[in-house]
């Protein structure tokens, strides 16, 4: 049971990495992007490929899983980010569903169906991070959440994380106030998704093997889920709903229940927390972080800039 | 969890495996399998584009909508047949399932409209899309538990042997995509510029404050949208459930297409998702066929084509530059 708590903890810290690019991007850029799973895809084949195929270690591959990412959270960011918003909501499931499609069917790179299994356990410092047993593995995941939370906390209140709020509020008004909208968009674009690939990363060595039935949009509407529930705009939030919303999808094994409750329960779930949050409490259980300068900033910080 | 959407999607009836020079006869084909897809594809993104037209948001919960209307139509129809053998009565049988699965679909499309998306209509632009992708995973959620994930068949209500016009092979059911998608859009496209609801439609869609002001209930147009779109996308999915059966995600990858379609023609303009609809029916065809796209990638030339137009020519074939106001 206690084991099966930690399993919970981790699967919640990897979406949690996937929940903070997703913040940024819908909750401080106020774009809907529905392709979290494609980049968390693109993250683990990368992690699984180089490491089975060129026998890299697990931290060589973070950054190219990053990297990697990022650069299609371009490619698919440059042509979209620049029109109405409603259009990146289909682009981007559309990609979501081209990555699994193409993992499919490239047999000779991704195995298609069958997957990539034996993917080799991650080194520390000499030491072999056993995914099962799970205290190390988790630490190291608490660890990447931390340093993920802290870069986008002190990004949010940058330069950028203005930027992006002035073109969430009101795109023509930020306009004409000299801000790039595209540009400032593609980069949190660009965030969002190398932080999903760094998830991926994490997702190929926990479960030392990938399969595209893992990568489906229903992981997309997940992080979607634990960012509205959490709270847009706020990355605190976005790992507290992170951790509620794989409670409940344990929900049915916690509880012993898996033989009466649907599978199909949790997901009916998550579609009704999208609805009731968006009528009754579109601001999410923890609401918006609002940016706090000057004094107050700096005494619960412990120091200004 | 999630069937695989892309597995069912295999080309049953619509490809036609020839050689890969393409003769006169094989090009009608190719013309012929586009046209009935293109139909289909049609008559979907119509929902979307009349919804858009007017609220100014993606309807995610159009492709689900569908689905539920294919299984409508399939409970009746099967209900209504019972045993008997193909003949007359199994086409009235079918034509009658199909009139109330479009009822059912209406009623439901102004019921989602009413609790999901009227509350939101004055909130960020974000919040009805999010609402609607919330929609429509409680739809396709709910259908896979009720009916499961297993797909089912529905029954041709008459003999689909194909039919050979020289070389070309028609199925009847290709005919009977062509007449009914022919026949829906007309109805539609006299509906929406001789009556007096259409009129209203379009000055909601132009201006919904001066349609208000000019006493037009705005809220009996939205619903009424809902309920047309709705009612259409019921057809649609019971005439692709023919070829492809009927599951629980049969929505999502078809309402997707649908929706590329609506915004190669210019979301908004319902000529234009017609146009739309029918013109990516012929690409995927001949994407596959002429071009040598492989089958298995045959669902992104979609995606290819809506990244393209999104570049090009962002307000579709036949729609207005919008000008945003300050």
């Amino acid at each position: 049971m206690f084991n099966f708590f930690l399993l919970i903890l981790i699967y919640a810290g990897i979406y949690a990495l996937m929940a903070l690019g997703q913040n940024i991007i819908t909750g401080y850029g106020g774009m809907l992007s529905l392709t979290q799973a494609g980049f968390f895809a693109i993250g683990s084949y990368a992690t699984a490929i180089l490491a089975t195929r060129f026998g890299w270690s697990f931290w060589a591959t973070l950054p190219v899983a990053a990297l990697l990412s990022a650069f299609f959270g371009l490619l698919i960011g440059l042509p979209t980010l620049r029109l109405k918003g409603d259009y990146l909501a289909i682009a981007t499931l559309g990609f979501g569903e081209i990555v699994r499609n193409v993992l499919n069917n490239w047999d000779s790179l991704t195995n298609g169906p069958m997957g990539i299994q034996r993917i080799p356990m991650p080194d520390l410092f000499g030491f072999t991070i056993n995914p099962y047993k799970k205290y190390a593995f988790l630490f190291m995941l608490v660890i990447t959440v931390l340093i993920a939370y802290l870069l986008f906390q002190r990004l949010a209140r940058s330069r950028m994380g203005r930027a992006l709020t002035a073109v969430r509020e009101d795109e023509i008004a930020a306009q004409s106030m000299g801000i790039n909208i595209t540009k400032y968009k593609v980069y949190a674009f660009i965030l969002g998704a190398s932080v999903a690939g760094i998830a991926g990363s994490f997702q190929a060595v926990f479960t030392l093997s990938v399969t595209p039935g893992t990568y489906t949009f229903m992981v997309s509407i997940m992080v979607l889920c634990m960012v509205v529930l959490g709270g847009m705009g706020n990355f605190k939030a976005s790992i507290l709903g992170a951790f509620i919303i794989q409670l409940i999808s344990y929900l049915p094994q916690l509880t012993g229940l898996s033989s009466v409750i649907p599978p199909q329960f949790k997901q009916i779930l998550f579609g009704l927390i999208l609805v009731v949050m968006m009528i009754w409490r579109p601001q999410g259980l923890l609401g918006r972080e609002s940016n706090r300068y000057g004094k107050k900033a700096a005494k619960s910080k412990g120091g200004a800039e | 969890m999630f069937t695989p959407v892309f597995s069912c999607y295999r080309t049953v009836q619509f490809s036609y495996e020839g050689e890969s020079i393409v003769g006169i006869a094989e090009f009608f084909q190719h013309l012929m399998n586009g046209l009935t897809l293109g139909g289909i594809y049609a008559l979907i993104a119509l929902g979307y584009t009349m919804v858009y037209g007017i609220l100014k948001f993606i309807n995610f919960a159009h492709g689900d909508v569908l689905m539920v209307g294919a299984y409508v139509g399939l409970f009746l129809f099967d209900l209504l047949r019972g045993s008997s053998p193909l003949g007359l009565w199994t086409i009235i049988a079918f034509f009658i399932a199909m009139l109330i699965s479009m009822a059912f679909s209406a009623v439901l499309g102004v019921f989602i409209e009413r609790v999901a998306y009227k509350p939101l209509r004055r909130a960020t632009r974000l919040a009805p899309l999010l609402s609607a992708i919330g929609v429509s995973f409680i739809l396709s959620n709910s259908a896979a538990w009720m009916f499961g994930t297993h797909s089912r068949k529905f029954n041709y209500p008459f003999d689909n042997t194909p039919v050979h016009l020289g070389d070309v092979v028609i199925t009847p059911h290709q005919i009977l995509i062509l007449v009914v998608s022919l026949v829906m859009m007309i109805i539609l496209k006299l509906f929406v510029d001789r009556t007096r609801m259409g009129k209203a439609m379009r000055a909601t869609s132009l201006d919904q404050g001066t349609a208000m002001l000019m006493g037009i209930n705005v809220n009996r147009v939205i619903s009424m949208t809902f309920a047309i779109g709705s009612a259409l996308a019921a057809v649609g999915g019971i005439l692709i459930a023919l070829d492809f059966k009927v599951y629980a995600t049969m929505g999502t990858m078809t309402g997707l297409k649908a929706f590329v379609a609506a915004v190669v023609g210019g979301i908004g303009n319902i000529s234009g998702a017609m146009f739309g609809g029918i013109l990516l029916g012929l690409l995927e065809t001949f994407g596959v066929a002429i071009f040598g796209i492989p089958t298995g990638l045959k669902d992104t030339i979609a995606f290819g084509v809506l990244i393209i137009i999104l570049l090009v020519k962002p307000e579709g074939l036949f729609g207005k530059v919008e000008k945003e106001k300050v």
